[in-house]
């Protein structure tokens, strides 16, 4: 291991890494901070780029600068503008724009820099440490554990992001899977609910419901009633600092969430989005009561939690992609189509037979999390300029931006149609505090959830895999009490009362 | 009845609707090796449909009460012509037209018209200012498109 890691440390730490890893994590943040371009359609576009480098360490150094640099910038964008290009900092946006609505957009940057920094960082050491006994551990897991666990965390979703309104979050989550079945599946190739129309053959695009349910309604809002857009402009941001006492407060959080979110990152098919939503939930649930009313309107906690655990859950994910070559999430996906195509296979032999590009990897994600750090705070000022944008440009951009996100994304005209009647629909629903989030992480894990369910039945015969395999029944019984959790707690406060 | 369940009605509209989907339609499409299996196409529907009917019913029956937000920013649907709702149509409106003439206006006339014309919309008054930045910022974002990222968008109108 240290063979490998002084090999790791030499290339990683080469004029031509070095360079990569930094313009690979500031090509990320920029672009991740335009709502619509995630880290998998840079990553993807990237790809040609990186092919042409030659050198696959090179390749796997930039692309994962960039998915960190992507997963940074999409946090900004959700605290300045409520606007997340990306799943995973859906949730930052929870806590993190009303700080900045509240004109605490600085120590809101600088919280989520800190705790991405330490989540990034936590999650290498774990990753260095823990590899290979937690891909053995991943291993284990079976479709009906996977699904399972994707029944908790939709549970937990639900449970949490509808702020005493359960039904009307289940509700959104169940419509989010519902609309995850429209198209053609990855088991049965037949079409399914596209009621004859050619451009739902491929279903509804991820881009465009994100954008569709998170920057349309509130660029409409924003027109409605222009004192939401006062908050904004008048948001100086005037203290980066953060006190002894927050620092002390989010320094647990940041902790368990590094843990946690690198765990869940391990596990094929969970990532960032489910560590974020998770971490928030899990910091809400066990906040005491007074801190507990804070999430959902400015709490550092709430901020600090699904920034820490996207982060390592990043690096998490990159546990099965290097030591079992199964990816993770969409992301690594990709970043395993770069790899094939650059004629390297990663699986458990990779430690062994190529050192330099497993371990100057890891290497290179101490560097990266360094860069973004050393990059982002200076540039908070900066950045947070956005907010004093006049709101006749500012407004206008953010649409614009918001049909170029989705356009790019399919390079279809119809898809700006559909996201313009999604935004409308996703606008009146907003007026009725319907919560937005459990409908787009309901659709993002639909498919991978009708998938594991699939294998479940086909492999045990029918529902016998939740009687046969106890860690699914378990995990089912604690999604069963998540759902159940808020409705004791509302008849508990009522006994009280 | 409140806003929430009227949502509420038309999303079991929906669900009623798929359901129907899935258990009346989908599984005569289903070939005959298929049908042995013990998962088909219809049945995470069937369940997704059941449970969407049973939540949306819930919120519609009124069980679940509706909690008004307090916070004094937020929209109140009730007085919603209180508010720049002739402005947030307009902006609407301009979006669909944008999509309907992304690709037989070109990116430049299109992106150019919309931005301006929302701007100006919105108050911006220093037109010729809006228009400037506009064009700057429309030919940077068509030349990262299609130069750096590679995706085809049509600069200009298909006559050119």
């Amino acid at each position: 291991m240290l063979e490998g890691l002084l090999i790791g440390l030499e290339t990683a730490f080469s004029l031509k890494n070095l360079f990569m890893v930094i313009g690979g994590c500031i090509i990320g943040t920029f672009i991740g901070m335009l709502p619509g371009l995630g880290p998998m359609s840079i990553i993807a576009i990237m790809i040609p780029i990186a092919i042409t480098l030659g050198d696959p360490s090179a390749a796997l150094i930039l692309l994962a600068g960039v998915y960190y640099g992507a997963i940074f910038g999409g946090s900004t964008s959700s605290i300045l503008l409520n606007a997340p290009g990306v799943a995973g900092t859906v949730a930052t946006s929870f806590d993190g724009y009303p700080m900045a609505r509240a004109g605490k957009a600085g120590k809101a940057l600088t919280i989520a820099a800190i705790s991405s920094f330490a989540g990034g960082t936590i999650g290498a050491i774990l990753l260095m440490i823990f590899a290979p006994a937690l891909s053995s551990v991943a291993l284990l897991f079976h479709s009906a554990e996977y699904f399972a666990l994707m029944i908790v965390g939709l549970s937990a979703i639900a449970a949490f992001a509808g702020s005493g309104q359960v039904a009307k979050a289940i509700l959104m989550t169940v419509l989010g899977l519902m609309m995850a079945t429209v198209g053609e599946g990855a088991l049965f190739n037949m079409p399914r609910f596209t009621m004859g129309l050619m451009d739902l053959q491929s279903g509804f695009s991820f881009i465009t419901l994100a954008m569709a349910i998170f920057a349309l309604p509130e660029a409409i809002f924003l027109v409605l009633n222009p004192a939401r857009a006062a908050h904004s402009e008048s948001g100086k941001i005037e203290n980066l600092r953060i006190t002894k006492q927050e620092a002390k407060s989010i320094a647990p959080v940041i902790g368990r969430q590094s843990a946690q979110g690198f765990f869940i990152g391990v596990l094929p098919g969970a990532g960032a989005t489910i560590a974020s939503f998770l971490g928030y939930a899990v910091e809400r649930n066990i906040a005491p009561e007074h801190e507990k009313k804070e999430f959902g309107k400015g709490s550092i906690k709430g901020l600090a939690a699904p920034e820490t655990a996207n982060n390592a859950a990043c690096t998490g994910s990159f546990v099965p992609l290097l030591t079992l070559g199964i990816p993770g999430s969409g992301t690594t996906a990709i970043l395993l189509g770069a790899l094939i195509a650059l004629n390297v296979s990663p699986g458990p032999r990779l430690m062994t037979d190529e050192p330099q590009i497993f371990w100057a990897v890891i290497i290179s994600m101490y560097i990266g999390n360094v860069v973004l750090l050393i990059l982002n705070l200076p540039l908070i000022p900066y950045i947070a300029k956005v907010l004093t944008i006049p709101r006749t440009f500012l407004i206008p951009f953010i649409l614009f931006f918001t049909l170029m996100g989705s356009y790019i994304g399919q390079n279809n005209s119809t898809e700006l149609l559909i996201l313009v009647g999604l935004g409308v629909c996703a606008t009146i629903m907003r007026f009725a505090n319907y919560p937005m989030a459990p409908l787009l992480i309901g659709f993002i894990l639909g498919r991978m959830l009708e998938d594991n369910f699939s294998r479940s039945m086909q492999l045990y015969d029918g529902i016998n895999f939740i009687v046969e395999r106890p860690m699914t029944m378990i995990l089912l019984f604690l999604a069963a009490f998540l759902v159940v959790l808020p409705y004791l707690r509302l008849g508990k406060s009522k006994n009280a009362d | 009845m409140s806003l929430d369940r009227w949502i509420a009605l038309v999303i079991l509209s929906i669900s009623l609707l798929y359901s129907y989907a899935a258990f009346f339609t989908m599984d005569q499409l289903l070939p005959p090796f298929m049908q042995r299996n013990p998962i088909w196409p219809s049945t995470f529907p069937k369940i997704l449909g059941v449970l969407s009917i049973l939540v949306s019913a819930i919120i519609v029956l009124g069980f679940e009460k509706n909690k008004d937000s307090k916070d004094g920013t937020e929209i109140d649907y009730r007085r919603l012509f209180d508010y720049n709702l002739g402005q947030a149509v307009f902006l609407i409106i301009m979006m669909a037209a944008y999509a309907l003439s992304l690709r037989p206006l070109g990116f430049f006339i299109s992106t150019i018209t919309f931005l301006t014309v929302s701007g100006y919309a919105l108050g911006e008054r220093k037109i010729f200012r809006l228009f400037f930045i506009i064009a700057i910022a429309s030919f940077i974002i068509w030349y990262l498109v299609e130069q750096v990222l590679g995706i085809y968008l049509r600069p200009l109108p298909s006559i050119f």
